[in-house]
């Protein structure tokens, strides 16, 4: 519905206009569709996430409530207008220089919150910076240095220098913050083609039903801009998708069943008006709700609906591991718990958004997504058509975390734009923020029952697990996690005797995929609190009863592999250690004053194998020399925020041996770049890196060898000329292929790794990443609240290529670690909203610290591991841990709300009182 | 096609609200919200340009915040002490964008069991004036919003202001929430508080609410009435003074939780005041 445009005048970006604009149409979507200002983002419509923050006459305001009338008379300014004269403002310039940026999502609102907070005060405070952007949300910083950044902007800006010498151990800007910085980076939103048409799924409200669709025809008479409506029965190939190729078991659009609140039953497509016009009680959809499975309990009863022909007992799927004899009971010390967790959502900044377009015979997809590859193979399946028909070009991805691991607008959009063929017009898709969060994967809820064993010296002798996770409607990453899980059971120690058992069963939940540490962090709850549980049975410090059990190099791991080398969790608890004395001191200090507000210090471990569990992942990368003498690096790793198009430049600069700033750079499209696998499981530094590694050597011996030059020679190449060592030669006589290219330089890597048998024994991962963290907490033990005050983290990362890249990933990781401790669980059909569902805002992070220990790995390019997932792992274990600390409750189910911790207090003074 | 207006005099809205129906629009936070993924084809009437309801001013005896006043034009107006907690509670409201723009006035008329200006204001004694053609009409708050989102204004009618009363104006006032993060939160519980005491430090008058707890807001009456007199006050709190209280269990809290958090929170307000 329009309304009667009015005149408005006003300056925007410091230009002024007068215009006639719809007035209640929100101020992002006047900025975004009038005037093209795309780094206005919208996550959430609501007010809920601050990405559409802007200043108005100063002041920030979040554009997405305010009515486009209210600009009159006013100024309004965005991330576009913030740079003059190609300068970047101070308070852009102090994001760049204290990598403030990750997927870039939030930084235009964080932007304009700190440009607010820096008009009124040249060196805010630490208090007025956190007030001032407690409305902007971040999910990938932790917002450690968007903090330190505005406390800084005061500074003059000093010029950025490139290294003329090694890149890799240095700091430098992201490839990618400038764009991210002045709002011309295009995210999936952001570059819609002007005659696009719109696609709007429908979904169902139930969790649970047969549906039938009725007659379509009227719809098309009452709506003429209604070009299209999309059901399964459309669908030329495979009508289901997953990613394991004997699961594809999840509809595009459902089949009969409805399988979980949210799930797609049709789709809508023509123009936008005419789309938003039809409501969903518009269409003949008649549904008949059947009983809802509502979790594992109600999966797993005998004679519960199937929900799946080919699981009976709702089971996707059972995996074990089997190390040793020994049991449990055969040790004087034995620790026991059951922890559970609910749903979580990623929550990324960037809602599900992209468009597609036929051109000819073939299919290209503009899409956010963190797997371009594996996209357009599934795409290519579900359309029928063959994998080089189909296109995925990756926007820049406004966070991922697991969840753009999975098809969203993708099989929709491909459908719509095949299909409408003759049209000849691309069709576009945004999910609104309830409808990400209704409609995409989330971590598995939990269920795990663990018992660890140690002798009277405090050696872990044996540890038996049993992981059922609620993998939801469909398989997604079900394996995946039900894979990990037996491998990293037994926590970051040695365990000469281990038996642990994980099972994934359906129910009428939104599907559980992958989500940063697939199934590690629900099962580091147990293992880390036993191990403080084992620690003072036997009277022994926590941090010394887990170094005294660290797996080292020389050790065994529970699936049998050797670790020949890069196994520093000694280190990192050593590195702890100091900080660990003054915590426990401080607290106990603390402690003795008060009774209500008590302190407490928690430890928590990890260890994550890199790339996938015992299965191939192959990534391959091109660096090419041009005739012109550009060095070109073909990327396929996207980069969701984590950082790869930076790291691969500093990595393939090094390999050739020289300066970073000449190498350039083709990223992450199906058509241009080589195969560099999917953006997860902590893979795209070690395995692309080492690709990138490997390519770039290549080219350098090639190089080396126009002179018969030993592999110490300095190359230098300037003017078309390549200089190798007193050798010059002229690019121009080499011969250049079609594009130009003289020379090629190609690097493949796939981890070495082996299958694991029945018994879940074999070699899964060619690396595993360590660390050890430190969370420190204020417990009101009246209201349960908790306040987490400090955390340490040290993390053994083989090597930080980028070391303020590598801290912004673990940072970024202990913020969700932190959420998944003490406030999100998603529940479905209640929590779609970031409003109802929490993630921490800047006042929920406490100052990190972050200890990086480099025990390289010989595989990993200059000895790099994974970090992406990491970070979250110890953190929840930590933070329970330090509630323990405080309070002397063990809390076993997160998140540890106010109520939860409170009712757990309470029953642990009746228990006393009882005693 | 949706209508919209924006009227520069008040006469000129009610002529409107009497003629049809109007969605009228302060701030938009609540508005906007209520949209997502939905087409706005509500005929708008919007109150920015009206001048005669923006502005914080002291009018004889009272207190006078206009309806167009955003919780921002609150926190930097110099007011009188007694105003300390409902400061308090506009710092608190969402985060600073939404502080920058959504109105007091349209925190009451939204009537939500969480608002957080109704307990502050119901420690005001505050009143709602509101027009129509047919003239001014004042109503204590606690009359004025009748339920979780009903309130008594007719669709016609427009709040034009809300009034204080400087009786109590140097009174010690506080407010303290309840929520499960930091910022950008609703609250579990929120309590405000404002004690006139006398020169021993004895309690002269205790206006007590809590929010979050009920359907609307409400006032502490058995404990305001047990606390005159008395100077140790946190002592005096018991759990029946919060037994006309009826929370709703939800994934924010249990009701049970909420209320043994307001007797927490009452008490230590009490102490913060009296101290
Ligand atoms: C992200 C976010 C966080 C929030 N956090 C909080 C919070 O922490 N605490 C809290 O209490 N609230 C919170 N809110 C709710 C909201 O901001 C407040 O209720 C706000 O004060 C409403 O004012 P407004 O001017 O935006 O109202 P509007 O949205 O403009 O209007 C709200 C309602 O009041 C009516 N109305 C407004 N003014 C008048 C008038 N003068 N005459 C007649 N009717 C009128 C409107 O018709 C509408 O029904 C939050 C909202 C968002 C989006
Ligand atoms: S889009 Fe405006 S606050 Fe989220
Ligand atoms: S960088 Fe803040 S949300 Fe990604």
């Amino acid at each position: 519905m329009t309304r009667d445009k009015v005149d408005l005048s006003f300056f925007l970006n410091g230009q002024r206009r007068e215009v006639k604009l719809d007035p209640m149409l929100r101020l992002s979507e006047t900025l975004r569709e009038e005037f093209g200002f795309t780094g206005v983002k919208v996550g959430c419509d609501a007010g809920d996430c601050g990405a559409c923050t802007v200043l108005l006459d100063g002041r920030q305001v979040c554009a997405c409530l305010v009515p486009t009338a209210r600009i009159n008379d006013s100024s309004v300014v965005t991330a576009e207008g913030m740079a003059g004269n190609g300068f970047l403002s101070r308070v852009q310039h102090a994001f760049l220089r204290h990598a403030a940026v990750q997927c870039g999502a939030c930084i235009p609102g964080m932007l304009a919150a700190a440009t607010d907070i820096a008009a009124s005060q040249h060196h805010p405070t630490r208090e007025a910076v956190m007030h001032g952007l407690g409305g902007v949300l971040c999910r990938c910083t932790g917002y450690q240095n968007i903090v330190a950044a505005i406390m800084d902007a005061g500074q003059d800006p000093s010029p950025i220098e490139m290294p003329d010498g090694p890149a890799i151990g240095v700091s430098l800007p992201r490839t990618d913050a400038i764009d991210k910085l002045t709002g011309a980076a295009n995210f999936g939103a952001d570059a819609m083609p002007e005659n696009t048409l719109w696609l709007r799924a429908v979904r169902s409200p139930h969790a649970a039903a047969r549906f039938t669709i009725g007659k379509l025809d009227d719809l098309y008479v009452q709506h003429p801009g209604l070009h299209k409506i999309l059901t399964a029965a459309d669908i030329p190939g495979n009508k289901c998708f997953g990613i394991y190729p004997d699961l594809k078991d999840q509809p595009v659009f459902a089949i009969d069943q409805i399988r979980y609140p949210g799930e797609a039953v049709l789709a809508l497509v023509g123009e936008r008006d005419a789309l938003a016009a039809i409501s969903d009680d518009d269409l003949p959809i008649v549904y008949e709700p059947l009983d809802r499975i509502v979790g594992m309990a109600d999966a797993r009863i005998k004679g519960a609906r199937q929900l799946h022909a080919a699981s009976p007992g709702n089971l996707l799927i059972e995996a074990a591991l089997r190390k040793g004899e020994g049991a449990v009971e055969n040790h004087p010390h034995t620790a026991t718990g059951r922890w559970t967790t609910g749903f979580v959502e990623h929550a990324y900044l960037e809602p599900e958004a992209g468009f597609a377009q036929r051109v000819d015979d073939r299919l290209h997809i503009y899409v956010t997504t963190q797997t371009p590859y594996m996209d357009r193979d599934e795409v290519a399946l579900i359309m029928g058509l063959e994998p080089e028909q189909v296109r995925i070009i990756p926007a820049v991805c406004g966070g991922g975390f697991g969840g753009k691991l999975d098809q969203s607008v993708q099989p929709m959009l491909a459908l719509a734009a095949w299909t409408l063929a003759d049209l000849d017009r691309p069709v576009a898709c945004v999910y609104s923020r309830p409808e990400s969060m209704a409609a995409s994967t989330k971590r598995h809820p939990a269920q795990i029952d663990a018992r660890f064993a140690c002798d009277a010296e405090g050696r872990l002798q044996a540890m038996e697990m049993t992981a059922d996770f609620d993998t939801g409607a469909y398989a997604s990453w079900g394996p995946t996690v039900a894979g990990r899980v037996p491998v990293h059971g037994s926590g970051p120690y040695h365990l000469p005797n281990a038996h642990i058992q994980a099972r994934a069963y359906y129910s009428n939940n939104p599907p559980s995929g992958a989500f940063r540490g697939f199934g590690v962090p629900q099962i580091a709850l147990a293992h880390e609190a036993l191990m403080d549980d084992l620690a003072e049975q036997v009277n022994m410090d926590p941090l010394e009863f887990r170094l005294k059990n660290a797996l080292r190099a020389g050790d065994h791991t529970a699936t049998g592999q050797l670790l020949t080398a890069s196994a520093g969790l000694d280190q990192c608890l050593q590195a702890l250690r100091p900080h660990w004395h003054a915590a426990l001191e401080a607290v106990a200090k603390h402690n003795e004053q008060n009774t209500i507000l008590r302190r407490g210090v928690g430890l928590g471990c990890m260890w994550y194998g890199c790339g996938n569990t015992g299965m191939s992942n192959p990534s391959q990368v091109r660096v090419t020399l041009s005739a012109d003498g550009r060095i070109i690096l073909y990327n396929g790793a996207v980069d969701i925020g984590q950082g790869s198009f930076t790291i691969m430049r500093q990595i393939c600069a090094d390999g050739l041996g020289l300066p970073v700033a000449m190498i350039d750079q083709v990223t992450g499209d199906t058509d241009l770049t080589p195969d560099a696998g999917k953006t997860s499981a902590s893979r795209q530094t070690y395995v692309t890196g080492k690709a990138t590694e490997l390519a770039a050597l290549d080219l350098r011996q090639q190089i080396l060898r126009l002179a018969n030059a030993d592999e110490h020679a300095v190359i230098s190449i300037s003017d078309g000329i390549v200089r190798i060592g007193e050798t010059a030669v002229a690019l121009s006589r080499l011969a250049a292929d079609e594009d130009g290219v003289v020379l090629c330089g190609e690097g493949t890597f796939d981890p070495p790794a082996t299958a694991l048998d029945e018994n879940g024994q074999g070699e899964p991962y060619g690396t595993y990443a360590f660390a050890a963290q430190m969370a420190m907490v204020e417990v009101d033990v009246e209201l349960g609240t908790t306040k987490v005050t400090r955390i340490v983290a040290a993390h053994d990362v083989g090597k930080a290529i980028n070391p303020a890249q590598v801290e912004g990933q673990i940072q970024g990781g202990i913020a969700q670690g932190l959420g998944l401790a003490l406030m999100e669980e998603y529940l479905p059909g209640r929590t779609e909203n970031l409003h109802d569902y929490l993630i921490p805002t800047v006042g929920d992070m406490p100052p990190i610290e972050v200890i990086l220990v480099e025990d390289p790995d010989p595989n990993g390019p200059q000895g790099a591991k994974g970090v992406g997932e990491p970070g979250l792992v110890p953190t929840a274990p930590a933070i329970l841990a330090a509630i323990k600390s405080a309070t002397g409750v063990r809390v076993h189910q997160v998140p540890a709300t106010p109520d939860r911790l409170r009712a757990a207090i309470l029953n642990q003074r009746d228990l006393g009182r009882q005693t | 096609m949706a209508n919209y207006i924006r009227p520069i005099e008040l006469p000129d809205a009610l002529a409107a609200l009497a003629e049809r129906k109007f969605f009228v629009l302060a701030g938009a936070t609540d508005f906007y919200p209520a949209q997502v993924g939905r087409v706005t084809d509500h005929d708008i009437l919007d109150l920015g340009g009206v001048e005669a309801l923006a502005g914080i001013e002291r009018q004889g005896d009272y207190w006078r915040i206009g309806a167009m006043a955003t919780w921002r034009d609150l926190v930097d107006a110099d007011l009188p002490p007694c105003f300390a907690g409902l400061k308090q509670a506009a710092r608190q409201v969402g985060g600073p964008q939404i502080q920058n723009t959504a109105t007091i006035a349209g925190n009451l008329c939204n009537a939500s069991p969480a608002a957080d200006g109704v307990p502050p204001l119901l420690c005001l004694a505050a009143e709602i004036e509101f027009q129509d053609q047919a003239g001014v009409h004042v109503l204590p708050l606690s009359e004025f919003i009748l339920g979780n989102r009903r309130t008594a204004l007719r669709p016609d009618q427009v709040l034009t202001a809300i009034l204080v009363p400087t009786l109590l104006e140097q009174g010690r006032a506080g407010f303290a929430k309840l929520g499960a993060r930091s910022s950008l939160v609703i609250s579990i519980v929120m309590v405000a508080g404002l004690l006139q005491l006398d020169e021993q430090g004895r309690v002269a008058n205790a206006n007590l609410a809590v929010g979050a707890c009920s359907e609307v807001a409400q006032r502490l009456a058995l404990l305001e009435a047990e606390l005159i007199g008395q100077s140790d006050l946190s002592s005096v709190v018991r759990p029946e003074h919060f037994s006309h209280l009826s929370p709703l269990d939800d994934h924010r809290g249990t009701a049970a939780y909420r209320l043994d958090a307001a007797a927490t929170i009452t008490k230590r307000l009490l102490q913060d005041l009296s101290s």
